[in-house]
C-alpha cells in the first residue's frame, strides 16, 4: 500500500506525461466498451424481438433446410402443408396449441379508403401462441376450421388507416373480391425489425385459402407446454409429419431454442470482431505506457540505485514501477469508462433507436482490463529497473 | 564487527580489467570511528560500497558480526542494507519529489514500518539533525547542508550499526561541512561505527584512525592527530 503511494507520487510529478499516455488507454477502454455496447444492445434487441413470441414455440415450414435457410429450395418434390398436417399435430404428446398459417396481400377497402396490407390466415388459438392481445371485439371465433367465416381482426395500424377514431366492430371490409365484417381489433405491438406488425388484418385460415385461392400453409406454429420439451415435441412433430408425407422430412422444424442459439453464435462472432478491432487500439494505448515506463526508469536510475541503498529489494523496486504502470493504466481506463459511458448515452440520445446497451459486466471487465495491460505493459520496465545492479545505478547520477 | 580479508574488486571495461581493489585487508570495531583517505581512483567508493552490500569482492572474505558476507545472496544483502547499514553520498542523493519528511521515511517504506511510527520517527531523526522545522521543505527548497543532515537523517533513521559516508562535505563550504561533521560526531559518540571518505584532512583528523588507500590497497594507517595540519580542505 505503502509502495502504491510512492508509486502514485512518481505519477503526479510529471502530470502531463501520465496523463497523456493515461489518454492512450483511457481511448482504447472507450472504443472497447462502446462498440461491444453497441454489439451486446443490437444482441439484445433482437432477442427481445424473437422472443416476444416467448420460448415455448415452434415453427413447421414446408421444404427441407438447415436453421435460418430459405425453405424449399433444396427440396425436389415436396408435400404441402396442409390443414390436415396442423390437425394431426395437435395430437403429439407435449403440444398445447397450434397456429396454421396462410398468407396473402391484398388491398383492403372500407368506404372510401383502401390499404395494401398483408392477410394473415390464422386459426382461432393465434393470440395465445404469439401473445397477441385483443384489444376490442374479440378475436376469430372457433369452430370448423374448413368452414372460413367471412370476418376479419384488423391490426390497430390498418383499423386507424380506414377507420380514423370511429367504431370499427360490426362494420364490413373488401378485400380480393370478399366483405368481412370486422370482429375484433388487436393491441399494438409495434415494430418487429423495422417492420410495422400493426399494419395487416387477420382473417380466419380457410377464408385466406380461398380469397388467395391457396392450397398449402406456408407455416405451421405450434405452442408446447414448457420450454423444456422443445426436443421431444420437435421429434414428434417430426415423426408424425414424416409419416403424413409417406415417409419423408420434406419440412422443416425450427425451434425457437435453436434459432435463439444460432443468432446468439453470429452476434457471438460479431461482437468478439468488434471488440477485436477496439482492442487494438487498447493495445496501442498499453504500448504507450511500456514507453513512458520505460523512459522512466532510465530517467529514474539513479533514484533506483538510492532505492536498493537505502534497502529496497530488487522485488520491490519491481513492484514499484509495475503499480505506476498499473495506475496509470487504471486511471486510463476509468476514464475512458467515463468517456465510453457518456458516449453510449450520447449516442442513445442522439440516435433514436440505435440499441446501446453497456451491461455492468462490461463496466468492471473493462476496469480489470484496463489495470492488466497496464500491468502487462509494465512488466518490461519494471523488470529492467529491478536487475539494475545498485552501484551502476548510483553511478548513473 | 568489520572484517575484510583480501578484499579484490575487479571492474571489466570492454576487454580490459580494471583493478579498484587489490587484496585489502581491514578491521573496524564496533563504535569505531575511520576515515579513509587516498588520492582519486584509488578504490575509496569501492571499498564502501562492498563494506555496504551494494556491491561484492571479486575475490577476498567479507565478514560483518561474524557472518560471511562475500557468500550471502542479494535477498540477504538487502536485509542487511536495510537493517544494520546507513549510506550518505556526496550529492545527497535526496528524491526531489518528496519533502525532508518524505525522504526520512523512505528506509522505512521498505522495511514495512507502519505509517504512524514512521511519521514520528522521521521527525524525531530529523530533530535529532537540527531540521525538525524544515520537515515538510522539499530537497531544492534546502541549502545543501540542510540537504546533507536530512540525508543523514534518512540513513539513520532505521537505526544502523553501521554508517558510511562517501564524501559528505565534499559538496560543502566549510561552515556547512562542519555542522554535518558536528552531527556526524554526536552519533558515533552514541555508538555509531563511522567509516567516513574524504579527501578533506580537516574531516580526517577528528577520526580516530585514518585508512590511506593507495591503488587498491591500504597504503598507511595513521591515527587522526597524525595527520599534517593544513588549511582549510576542500
Ligand atoms: N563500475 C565501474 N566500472 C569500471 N570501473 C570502475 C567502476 N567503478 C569504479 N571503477 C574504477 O575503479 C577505480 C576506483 O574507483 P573508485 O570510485 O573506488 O575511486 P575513488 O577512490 O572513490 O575515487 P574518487 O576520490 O575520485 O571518488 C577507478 O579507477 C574507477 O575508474
Ligand atoms: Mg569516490
Amino acid at each position: 500500500m505503502d509502495l502504491l503511494e510512492l508509486s502514485l507520487g512518481a505519477l503526479r510529478s510529471h502530470r502531463l506525461r501520465s496523463a497523456l499516455s493515461m489518454v492512450g488507454i483511457a481511448i482504447g477502454i472507450a472504443a472497447v466498451l462502446l462498440l461491444t455496447s453497441i454489439g451486446e444492445g443490437t444482441r439484445r434487441y433482437i432477442l427481445t424481438q424473437f422472443t416476444q413470441f416467448g420460448t415455448n414455440i415452434l415453427a413447421v415450414n414446408p421444404g427441407k433446410t438447415d436453421t435460418l435457410g430459405i425453405p424449399g429450395v433444396l427440396g425436389g418434390t415436396t408435400h404441402k402443408l396442409t390443414l390436415e398436417d396442423a390437425e394431426a399435430m395437435r395430437r403429439v404428446a407435449g403440444v398445447d396449441k397450434v397456429v396454421a398459417v396462410a398468407m396473402g396481400q391484398a388491398r383492403v377497402e372500407a368506404g372510401q379508403r383502401g390499404r395494401s396490407v398483408p392477410l394473415f390466415g390464422v386459426t382461432p388459438e393465434m393470440p395465445e401462441v404469439w401473445k397477441f392481445r385483443v384489444r376490442q371485439g374479440s378475436f376469430l371465433p372457433a369452430g370448423d376450421l374448413r368452414r372460413g367465416a367471412p370476418v376479419t381482426v384488423l391490426g390497430p395500424t390498418l383499423k386507424r388507416e380506414l377507420f380514423g377514431s370511429e367504431n370499427a366492430l360490426g362494420k364490413f371490409v373488401r378485400a380480393a373480391g370478399f366483405r368481412l365484417r370486422v370482429v375484433g381489433v388487436i393491441e399494438p405491438k409495434g415494430q418487429m425489425l423495422g417492420y410495422d406488425i400493426d399494419d395487416c388484418a387477420y382473417v380466419p385460415v380457410a377464408t385466406a385459402m380461398r380469397m388467395f385461392n391457396l392450397d398449402e400453409l406456408i407455416e405451421i406454429d405450434v405452442l408446447f407446454h414448457h420450454e423444456r420439451l422443445a426436443d421431444s415435441v420437435a421429434r414428434g412433430i417430426t415423426r408424425r409429419l414424416t409419416q403424413r408425407h409417406g415417409g419423408r422430412e420434406d419440412f422443416t422444424v425450427t425451434t425457437q431454442t435453436a434459432m435463439l442459439e444460432t443468432f446468439g453464435n453470429i452476434m457471438d462472432v460479431i461482437t468478439l470482431a468488434v471488440g477485436g478491432i477496439a482492442a487494438i487500439s487498447l493495445l496501442v494505448g498499453a504500448i504507450g505506457i511500456l514507453t513512458l515506463m520505460w523512459i522512466a526508469v532510465g530517467e529514474r536510475t539513479g533514484e533506483i540505485g538510492l532505492l536498493r541503498a537505502l534497502g529496497a529489494s530488487a522485488s520491490q523496486v519491481h513492484r514499484l514501477f509495475l503499480a505506476e504502470a498499473a495506475v496509470l493504466a487504471g486511471l486510463g481506463g476509468v476514464v475512458g469508462l467515463v468517456a465510453g459511458l457518456g458516449l453510449a448515452a450520447l449516442l442513445r440520445a442522439a440516435v433514436a433507436g440505435l440499441p446501446v446497451y453497456t451491461p455492468l459486466e462490461y463496466v468492471l471487465a473493462a476496469l480489470v482490463v484496463s489495470v492488466c495491460t497496464g500491468l502487462l505493459a509494465g512488466v518490461l520496465p519494471a523488470r529492467r529497473a529491478a536487475r539494475l545492479h545498485p552501484i551502476e545505478a548510483l553511478r548513473a547520477e | 564487527m568489520i572484517r575484510l580479508e583480501a578484499i579484490s574488486r575487479t571492474f571489466v571495461v570492454g576487454t580490459e580489467p580494471v583493478h579498484a581493489l587489490r587484496g585489502l585487508s581491514e578491521h573496524v570495531r564496533p563504535g569505531e570511528y575511520v576515515a579513509i583517505m587516498g588520492p582519486s581512483g584509488s578504490g575509496k567508493s569501492t571499498l564502501l560500497h562492498i563494506i555496504g552490500c551494494l556491491d561484492r569482492p571479486t575475490a577476498g572474505v567479507y565478514r560483518l558480526d561474524g557472518e560471511t558476507v562475500s557468500e550471502l545472496d542479494e535477498t540477504a544483502l538487502t536485509a542487511i542494507r536495510r537493517e544494520k547499514i546507513g549510506f550518505v553520498f556526496q550529492s545527497y542523493h535526496l528524491v526531489g519529489r518528496l519533502d525532508a519528511a518524505g525522504n526520512v521515511e523512505l528506509p522505512m517504506v521498505f522495511a514495512g514500518v507502519p505509517r504512524g511510527e514512521r511519521r514520528s520517527r522521521a521527525a524525531a531523526a530529523l530533530e535529532g539533525v537540527g531540521m525538525a522545522g524544515r520537515t515538510r521543505h522539499r530537497p531544492h527548497q534546502l541549502s545543501g547542508g540542510e540537504r546533507q543532515r536530512v540525508a543523514i537523517a534518512r540513513a539513520t533513521v532505521m537505526r544502523p550499526a553501521i554508517l558510511l559516508a562517501d564524501e559528505p562535505t565534499g559538496n560543502l563550504d566549510s561552515a556547512a561541512g562542519q555542522q554535518v561533521m558536528a552531527v556526524l560526531r554526536r552519533m558515533n559518540a552514541e555508538g555509531l561505527t563511522l567509516v567516513v571518505v574524504t579527501h578533506d584532512p580537516d574531516v580526517a583528523r577528528e577520526a580516530e584512525r585514518v585508512v590511506v588507500l593507495k591503488d587498491g590497497r591500504v597504503g598507511r594507517r595513521l591515527t587522526g592527530s597524525e595527520l599534517p595540519a593544513s588549511g582549510s580542505g576542500k
